[in-house]
């Protein structure tokens, strides 16, 4: 009997041991049996208010997912607030949701300046930066800072991927560049200057910047086309790429056209700079472009507005934010699933990094996130598509664009 | 030498001007009329501008939307004032000035709340009225049109119509103007509503070129008020004057550096470099390049 | 003069409990830090408000002379390995010399003339810090992330405790400095600057060299605080620095109270808290709500908080005499 019983006892601490869903609880600051709170800022107001919208969807896409039942039964408390693009105010908000509100963790906080600013502060206090909102390559640095990790692909692997198709497929290119003279703009100087090469950096006969509050760039295009650019890389943000879309055409300058995937956005950058000037534009993108036709189909995009429709009623659904918002928030859903009972601040991380092939509904067809204990960038492919005028299409294989 | 590229530069320096010397109109207007510089007059340009679009999108055609938006701007502006600015005749003009900034974030906050902050395409009504050249766009040729137009009208306005020159002594000399039974309250009224519309077309003038967002005239306004202080903040054809030089300004810096062909300033600092070159014209002649010098008195 | 004694023990008391307020338990690091950018935006705010309440010039770019402190004090730490306290008075010393330069020719302008001068350098300095020929010093773009101080001498508190007390004890040699100026015969010179200026011309007072000092002790002030700022923050950058902190600021000293010195504190909380507050009213349109709040503190208090409570003090002084 005894020793049946000892059998019996051990089976069952066997059985405890291996079934992860009895082993014990574990919280930090922000998780409880009932919630989980998440910490997160983004500019709703001032000059960069346009992002605030990333923020409201991604509160709707928990309040979706509230509304079905939570998180492994917890509610997910979304706490979002303003930081106006101004990093001394993120660095204030970003510590009141740590000191004060106690989240378990900081999420898609928006910005590089903003990012930097709270960066230190978070890996000193162990808390998690996850998926942050910019596409510099310095947030995959898991040995100088282990709790701070990107999402998209970054801007600088994106130029670089551009100027090495111009190298294999543009013998003569001569290429002009538009950059916004910020850290942004800068990222895309950088990684277009790295995929020339030093060789072949002469190719690259004009490098032309704008500030923000240039009212138009024209002057910026007459430059390109001055130095004859016969390649042009728009990496401007969408206000300035669509002008710069339709002075091209207006000056009757014809380059091989490339643009950031920032500025993609068929219904508010290409219609408005006008759809005949924007043909033949190349991009490489990882989001479905929702406004596109060749996704009127498509099951994702269909979860996708049925979702605007019911929790965004007002939302405009030209609004690229609300797919990367929704998107973005469904990698941490999945983080969080994951990471079952154990909400500790270092498990999160531990999940957050043990992402295999994970393919989300808003991302391109092929575009898996990964992300492992020294692979700290996430979205790592990018597609190219050529605009035809109405639709996207896409062309050549998924493209790997690991950060150098 | 590469005249194409000259040219180029010089006739896109005068399209951008031409936007410059539309806001500076405005606040011309509201300064003949208040004695203030309106900061939230680009703001409140940019919220008539979505207001056409909203109209034109509704399915009204061009010119009705353009003048339902005018008269709905004017009566905003008349309103502005008799409910929120009327309130502060008698505050330090610091005072009133941070209410033009509450006024500034207030107009920018709302529009974007109620159109979103996408871009917006805006339609120009000179497409099939102008010819299209290489050189010059037809919007831009009709944006000096309508700014010749609006020129015209204001000088007339006020210097031949007893309602302008009752205006200009309101906002001059109010104490006087009332002994001599200028209603000065109402003055005030009219010219922040004949600013407001002036505004609304400056807006409806400048969208079509950059496109329509809540940050529409976020950079446009200092350009346009160095515009009128360079041409001299009383006269509305300096004022214009001073858009255009503003403009070519700009772009000869680039071009200079190209022909010399270094950079130093670059477009990094054209508009720092301008901006000084303005500076110092007005540390030389404090009544701008055209304005009247108006004497103290003690 | 017992006015003034009663003045200076009112400061005392004040600056007592300023002191004490970190030790209150319950009173959270953050809640510290937040006070110390109180105390941060005070000390700017007392710069803008010896050049534009007092002496009546108007500026639309002191987030410039803020900019430029924040970038001395980063430079020197990160680059020289400087501590914190020697890059005060450095960033003290360098903006009261481009203050007092940017100054000369400010002095021939006038009311909206200088608005766009001083405008166009709150443009021009964020954009001169990325230029390509400083970018080894300033980081360019990407801007200089620099390490919070600890407490000297192994005292027992806390980072953000050790800043609040050092910012305070700064504050406060600022704040005595200043009043111990303005009251006296410089104060009057500049008041009559401000009031009567050609009256002062002919009464002997050189107003054109009051008026270049002037604006350089005010960016002496704006750029101690930007110092302060930077290492608190532990972090510059172009885009901290933008026209909207210049435009703040000159909320800040409207709002508090125009030629009073108490009134910096006043615009300090005010630049700190409300724009938290309108993001917590709505997350829609904050710049709504702040705008709203701006209007409404005006028409209440067209001179300032300072000036409102001064005014309330009065009435019901007169009340209880009346009585």
């Amino acid at each position: 009997m005894s020793a049946l019983r000892l059998m019996g006892g051990l089976a069952a601490a066997l059985v405890l041991a291996a079934s992860p869903a009895l082993a014990q609880k574990k919280y930090d600051p922000g998780a409880s049996d009932t919630e989980i709170k998440i910490g997160h800022s983004i500019p709703y107001s001032g000059p960069a208010s346009a992002y605030g919208t990333i923020g409201k969807a991604i509160a709707s896409y928990f309040k979706k997912v509230n509304d079905e039942g939570g998180i492994n039964g917890r509610k997910v408390n979304f706490i979002s607030h303003d930081d106006g693009y101004s990093p001394p105010r993120t660095v204030e908000v970003v510590r009141q949701l740590v000191e004060q509100e106690q989240v378990l963790f900081v999420f898609n906080t928006l910005g590089t300046p903003t990012n930097t600013a709270i960066q230190k502060y978070l890996n000193a206090k162990k808390v998690p930066q996850l998926f942050v909102a910019t596409g510099a390559s310095k947030w995959g640095k898991p040995k100088e800072f282990p709790w701070t990790m990107g999402w998209q692909p970054d801007y600088a692997t994106e130029g670089a991927l551009y100027a090495k198709y111009i190298l294999e497929n543009i013998p003569d290119a001569k290429i002009g560049l538009l950059y916004q003279n910020d850290d942004f703009g800068k990222d895309y100087v950088e990684g277009v200057k790295r995929g020339l090469g030093e060789k072949n950096m002469s190719k690259l006969v004009a490098s032309v910047s704008f500030e923000v509050t240039d009212p138009t760039i024209d002057s910026q295009i007459i430059q390109l086309k001055g130095a004859g650019a016969n390649v042009f890389i728009n990496t401007a943000t969408p206000k300035a790429a669509a002008q710069a879309i339709r002075k091209a055409a207006e000056i009757d300058w014809k380059p091989t056209h490339f643009l950031t995937n920032v500025s993609s956005n068929i219904q508010t950058v290409l219609i408005p700079a006008g759809p005949e000037n924007a043909k033949g534009i190349i991009t490489a993108d990882y989001r479905k472009d929702a406004s596109d036709p060749q996704w009127a189909n498509d099951k994702g995009v269909a979860d996708w507005r049925a979702w605007m429709a019911k929790y965004n009623p007002d939302a405009n659904v030209a609004d690229q934010n609300y797919v990367y918002g929704y998107a973005v928030a469904q990698t941490l859903e999945g983080v969080l699933r994951a990471a079952g009972d154990n909400l500790t601040r270092a498990n999160v991380m531990k999940e957050a990094a043990s992402i295999k092939d994970l393919q989300l509904p808003m991302l391109l067809p092929g575009i898996k996130i990964s992300t492992g204990p020294n692979d700290f960038y996430p979205i790592e492919a990018v597609q190219l598509a050529k605009f035809t005028g109405k639709t996207w299409e896409l062309f050549g294989k998924v493209i790997e664009s690991r950060p150098e | 030498m590469n005249w194409e590229f000259v040219l180029h530069q010089a006739t896109s320096g005068l399209a951008n001007g031409a936007i410059y010397a539309s806001v500076a109109l405005a606040l011309v207007m509201i300064y003949t009329a208040t004695e203030h510089i309106n900061f939230a007059q680009g703001e409140m340009a940019m919220f008539s501008c979505y207001i056409a679009w909203q109209l034109i999108d509704w399915g009204l055609p061009y010119w009705v939307a353009f003048f339902c938006t005018i008269a709905i701007s004017f009566a905003g502006g008349v309103a502005i004032e008799r409910v929120i600015l009327k309130r502060f005749h008698n505050a330090p003009v610091l005072a009133v000035i941070i209410v033009f900034i509450g006024l500034l974030v207030i107009f920018n906050s709302i529009a974007g709340w109620i159109w979103s902050t996408v871009l917006k395409q805006f339609p120009s009504p000179f497409v099939d009225i102008f010819p299209t050249t290489k050189l010059v766009g037809p919007h831009q040729l009709g944006v000096v049109l309508t700014i010749l137009i609006i020129l015209t009208g204001l000088y007339l306005f006020f210097r031949f119509t007893p309602l302008g020159l009752a205006m200009r002594a309101a906002a001059q000399n109010p104490v006087s103007a009332r002994l001599v039974g200028v209603r000065v309250n109402w003055m005030l009224a009219l010219g922040w509503g004949l600013a407001a519309a002036v505004g609304a077309v400056a807006g409806m003038m400048v969208a079509p070129i950059v496109f329509l967002d809540p940050n529409l005239m976020a950079g446009i306004l200092l350009y346009g008020f160095a515009s009128a202080l360079l041409g001299g903040i009383s006269n509305p054809g300096g004022a214009v004057l001073g858009g255009f030089i503003l403009g070519l300004l700009e772009n000869g810096i680039i071009v200079v550096e190209n022909l010399v062909g270094v950079t130093v300033f670059g477009n990094e600092l054209k508009l720092t470099v301008a901006l000084i070159v303005v500076i110092a014209v007005l540390i030389f002649k404090p009544s701008g390049l055209f304005g009247k010098v108006r004497v103290k008195r003690v | 003069m017992a006015g003034i004694d009663k003045n200076l023990r009112w400061a005392g008391i004040v600056l007592l409990l300023a002191i004490l307020l970190p030790f209150i338990p319950g009173v959270s690091d953050y809640r510290i830090f937040q006070l110390t950018l109180v105390l941060v935006y005070a000390i700017a705010l007392l710069g803008l408000n010896v050049l534009t309440g007092y002496n009546g010039q108007f500026s639309l770019g002191h987030g410039a002379f803020y900019a430029v402190g924040a970038y001395v004090a980063a430079i020197m730490m990160d680059k020289w390995g400087m501590p914190y306290y020697a890059t005060v008075p450095a960033a003290a010393v360098v903006c009261l010399v481009v203050g007092f330069l940017f100054g000369l020719p400010a002095l021939r302008l006038e009311g909206h003339y200088l608005a766009l001068a001083t405008f166009a350098l709150a443009l021009a300095v964020p954009q001169m810090l990325k230029h390509k020929s400083i970018e080894y010093w300033t980081g360019g773009v990407q801007g200089i992330v620099i390490i919070k101080p600890d407490p000297p001498f192994g005292l027992p508190l806390s980072q953000d405790q050790w800043l609040y007390l050092f910012t305070l004890f700064v504050l406060a040699i600022l704040f005595l400095c200043a009043w111990n100026l303005l009251r006296g015969r410089t104060g009057r010179a500049l008041v009559a600057i401000r009031d009567h200026h050609m009256a002062a011309d002919t009464m002997g007072i050189n107003t054109a060299l009051y008026k270049s000092l002037t604006f350089g002790v005010s960016a002496m002030y704006t750029g101690v605080a930007g110092a302060l700022g930077a290492i608190a923050i532990q972090f510059v950058a172009p885009d901290s620095f933008t026209i909207l902190l210049s435009i703040s600021l000159l909320v800040g000293v409207v709002i508090g109270g125009l030629a009073s010195i108490p009134g910096a504190i006043f615009g300090a909380l005010f630049i700190v808290y409300t724009p938290n507050i309108a993001s917590d009213i709505s997350k829609a349109a904050p710049w709504a709500i702040y705008g709203i709040f701006l209007i409404v503190f005006m028409y209440l208090m067209p001179t300032g908080i300072w000036g409102g409570l001064r005014k309330l003090a009065a009435m019901i002084r007169a009340r209880r005499n009346a009585s």
